[in-house]
């Protein structure tokens, strides 16, 4: 038994349309003045294996269908997983029974006609892994064995896991758009620990793409993995102290989606934002540009239209430093009296520009201060700006680094945090939607000891 | 039979006319291969939420997910799959595929069903969807929006939201469980944003329990919810810049033991300390606390969010001792990793949905209460943070590093509690944080019911408790030095 790939994409995505077309048909019916519905079928094989032995084999076959219906301004939405034409029917219904008691929002309704694609391109998102239970299982064994040979202070496994998956998504509303495309994903992954007792360590290295030919090999996963985990051993905590900080690349992703909840649409016509009335301000340094780039070929975050059916965009969000615009639905387009952005439902591969200089060598930049490589908790807040953080990570004197720091914070203000950027790094990480080398930050207060 | 059995029947069973002769020849043609054991986990699970922003009820959202999970277990592998359609063929198909991790050959034979009531009911299985009427959740959200917006000039938004899901699960196993649990969870929250001299801040509060929409009409509940909200706010409106490092932090009674859900609950899940990667494994018997700590996970709970009549195994849910006078007791289990370490399940198996693997979790998780009245606790600081308010945390299990963020906090200056400080993320070491614990307070609070755990991208309801606790030292991650 393999992972049933998809022989003819193309019909699969029509059998999705045709659920569409027939649900919007229901809700007019019913009495709904405009509707949309998405609809998503995704399957897949997940395996872990942990100190040589297969541990899990999961099948995964997931459905939903979603649907938002309008009675003139009220809105109501219903969704199943079940895709049976009963379930559908009477998810349409219950969509349609909601929107009878929510009130009118003068702001409510679907993206305008001349918003919508037009040009609908193949981005290449569909490279299916024929992969069966028995391929995955020995891919597994083989990145983790590597992984433990790699170093005798690996000391333990939480396993390696090999994933395969591939589904067709479609979107289709009652101003005629309707469209639907195939994608796959897959990834391999590695979970070590390092040590005993109290001095006991995890760390873990994944590679994910859209294209098997695109992932790292399990020899590198279980490499790095290994690398990583041994790296944090007899860590220690430092005395509290203000000092320069440097995201690594594979945690600087989160400074900018964090920019990027600042600046989405809910959080600006909510007044839920350090970043509310911000565009054409300088937000960041001069030498910092952010953009979209939606139509990457293979891209983890590629898309023609987004999650309203709004054409995507690409183009500058920040450029030198000054934010040249928000990331906005059609809803919330109308309620700030601005154009929708074409970001309902979030960004779509988001790039920072990288600098020259290469991890090594931000680390000289820094001399003395503190690398960051994991992050803890969620001490976020979106309308103060203020941030606090637990962290790991190593310290850093002259450029180099000295030994591993656990069970520590680190704080500041995101206004603060933003403005002081001092470098962006050559060492891109790819693997998110959100693609950015390491960001070195010139001051922030650490808190130990 | 219980009512919850026979409601799960009839809402899981008799729809697609599944027969039990023939989940019993679903488990039968599994255990024909080298399977220890077995089960089938049907569940339909109705939800919706209710939001209400700029002061009108714009949207709202209803969704029904059904669907069977199967899993077989030899030895230490696990197969799994599941279907959206509960129907004989696609059962089937899906015992195949969880039954391909092990060969064909040695035929075992399930067990007699053995169906027990549940031995303790602690929620009725009624529908929360029905129990106001639309006009009737609108109002109270209307309500709420009205009576939030009066408490304050400064109040500039408010967005209050109610959601109500309808479980009905059935299990059926290999070791003869044949049971059936019908799970109501309501909820109610109120954010508010507060505006003043251009300075904004945020605050939320919430509450809920597996009960009825009726649970929020009770002791002014819904109101209170509103002035906690904006008192919050109005109290963040004024908050100094954090403290920085180490020093002592008194945590208030009640929804502050998000500090026992991370410090400890996490690493005393089996499946953790089957594999010896939590930083608590093999250290049963040791000290991991000081001997003012009594901590349980209790499951039995009437009402509450995060308890269960039976966990997702059938196992009845239980009060298990995780840390008695300080000393280790006991680990969290589910069946699996409970016959893998050759101890009996707690009851503590726990899964998203049908179409998620189960994994040992807590339930309810709180501290026993201690002698000290907390004024004197406050009173014995000479200078330190008291923190009552907390948003979420998270515990790195094989280091035991753990955080969780403060929303709410005052600094302590010559015992007593001056000025509030802005949010700030405190972080320890789980095996010797509770060692620190030199008062406890005799004011045991459980959460209002708003915890969520997520753990290997599965959300689950829990809750947590404890009286006021002093720590005497752990770091606090604010901005001042």
């Amino acid at each position: 038994m393999t992972t049933p790939v998809i022989t003819n994409p193309e019909q699969e995505v029509n059998e999705l349309k045709t659920i569409i077309a027939s649900a919007l048909q229901q809700a007019k019916s019913l009495g709904a003045s405009a509707a949309e519905v998405g609809v998503s079928a995704e399957s897949g094989l997940s395996v872990t294996a942990r100190l040589g032995q297969v541990e899990t084999v999961v099948f995964n076959r997931d459905k939903n269908f979603g649907i938002t219906v309008y009675k003139g301004k009220s809105k109501g939405s219903a969704s199943t997983s079940d895709s049976s034409p009963a379930a559908i029917a009477s998810a349409v219904k219950a969509a349609c029974d909601i929107a009878q008691f929510t009130e009118a929002d003068q702001y409510a309704g679907l993206a305008d006609d001349a918003d919508l694609a037009k040009n609908i391109i193949n981005l290449d998102l569909y490279h299916p892994w024929a992969l069966s239970p028995q391929a995955a299982i020995e891919l597994a064994i083989d990145c983790e064995s590597k992984a433990r040979a790699y170093d005798k202070r690996i000391t333990n496994s939480e396993g390696a896991s090999v994933e395969a998956y591939q589904g067709r998504h479609a979107y289709g509303n009652t101003n005629g758009f309707l469209e639907g495309y195939s994608s796959t994903r897959h990834s391999i992954s590695c979970m070590l620990v390092a040590g005993s007792g109290d001095g006991m360590v995890g760390d873990y290295w994944y590679t994910t793409a859209r294209d098997t030919k695109d992932l790292e090999s399990t020899e590198i996963v279980g490499k790095k993995a290994a690398e990583r985990c041994i790296a944090h051993l007899n860590a220690r905590r430092i005395a509290t102290c203000k000092a320069p900080v440097l995201f690594a690349a594979d945690i600087a992703g989160s400074l900018i989606s964090t920019f990027n909840a600042a600046i989405r649409g809910s959080s600006l016509y909510r007044k839920a934002s350090f970043l509310v009335d911000s565009i054409g301000k300088p937000i960041f340094p001069n030498f910092v540009r952010i953009y979209e780039n939606p139509l990457l070929a293979k891209g983890l975050g590629s898309a023609c239209y987004d999650s309203e059916g709004v054409a995507t965009n690409s183009s500058d969000i920040v450029t030198e430093g000054i934010l040249q615009r928000y990331l906005l639905s059609s809803y919330a387009a109308r309620r700030l009296g601005l154009k929708t952005t074409g970001n309902a439902g979030g960004v779509h591969n988001l790039f920072i520009t990288p600098g020259e200089k290469n991890f090594a060598a931000l680390l000289k930049e820094m001399d003395r201060g503190l690398v960051i490589t994991e992050l803890m908790g969620q001490g976020i807040n979106l309308v103060t700006g203020n941030y606090s953080r637990g962290a790991s990570g190593f310290w850093v004197e002259q450029g180099e680094i000295k030994f591993p720091v656990h069970e520590i914070t680190i704080a500041g203000n995101l206004r603060d945090m933003f403005a002081q950027i001092v470098a962006v790094g050559n060492d891109v990480d790819r693997r998110g939607n959100v693609i950015t080398g390491s960001i070195l930050i010139e001051n922030m207060t650490i808190a130990g000891t | 039979m219980s009512t919850s059995l026979s409601i799960a029947k009839t809402t899981l069973l008799d729809p697609a006319e599944l027969s039990e002769h023939q989940l019993e020849a679903v488990l039968n043609s599994l255990m024909s291969h080298h399977i220890d054991s077995a089960d089938l986990y049907f569940q339909q699970s109705r939800h919706e939420s209710w939001t209400l922003e700029d002061g009108i009820v714009k949207d709202a959202t209803y969704s029904i997910d059904k669907g069977v999970g199967v899993r077989a277990i030899a030895g230490e592998k696990t197969g799994f799959s599941y279907s959206d359609d509960i129907i004989f063929p696609a059962l089937q198909q899906a015992a195949n595929a969880s039954g391909s991790i092990a060969k064909s050959g040695q035929s075992a034979r399930i067990k007699a069903w053995h169906r027990g009531s549940a031995p303790h009911a602690l929620y009725l299985p009624d529908d929360p969807l029905a129990s106001l009427q639309e006009q009737q959740k609108i109002a109270l959200l209307q309500q709420l929006d009205a009576t939030t917006r009066a408490l304050s000039p400064y109040v500039s938004q408010v967005i209050v939201s109610l959601s109500g899901s309808y479980d009905t699960i059935l299990i059926v196993a290999s070791d003869g469980t044949f049971a059936g649990d019908v799970r109501p969870l309501v909820r109610l929250d109120v954010q508010v944003i507060v505006e003043r001299n251009g300075r904004r801040e945020t605050a939320s509060a919430g509450c809920g329990g597996r009960t009825s929409y009726q649970h929020f009409f009770a002791e002014n509940r819904a109101e209170e919810l509103a002035k906690e909200a904006v008192r919050q706010a109005l109290v963040n409106l004024e908050s100094l810049p954090a403290p920085a490092g180490a020093m002592p932090v008194v945590l208030g009674p009640g929804w502050p033991a998000v500090l026992l859900h991370e410090a400890i609950g996490h690493g005393l899940e089996g499946d953790f300390n089957r594999r010896g990667t939590s930083a608590f494994s093999g250290r049963i018997g040791e000290r991991v606390a000081s001997p003012l700590c009594t901590i349980v996970d209790d499951g039995t709970l009437a009402g509450r969010r995060g308890s269960l009549t039976m966990d997702d195994e059938g196992t009845p849910s239980a009060c298990t001792v995780l840390i008695e006078k300080g000393i280790l007791k006991g680990y969290l289990q589910d069946k699996h990793n409970a016959r893998l370490m050759g101890v009996q399940p707690t009851g503590n198996g726990r899964r998203e949905s049908y179409a998620q693997l189960v994994l040992p979790r807590m339930t309810n998780t709180y501290m026993l209460a201690g002698q000290h009245d907390p004024a004197e606790i406050i009173k014995s600081v000479k200078k330190g943070l008291y923190a009552v308010n907390f948003g979420g945390g998270q515990v790195d299990i094989t280091s035991g590093k753990f955080v969780f963020s403060a929303s709410e906090a005052y600094l302590i200056e010559d015992g007593k509690i001056t000025t509030p400080v802005k949010g700030a993320t405190l972080v320890g070491n789980g095996p010797d944080v509770l060692t620190r614990v030199s008062m406890v307070g005799n004011d045991l609070a459980l959460d209002n019911g708003i915890g969520v755990c997520g753990k290997e991208g599965q959300s689950v309801p829990v809750g947590v408790g404890q009286p006021t606790l002093k720590i005497d030292e752990l770091t606090v991650g604010g901005t001042q030095q």
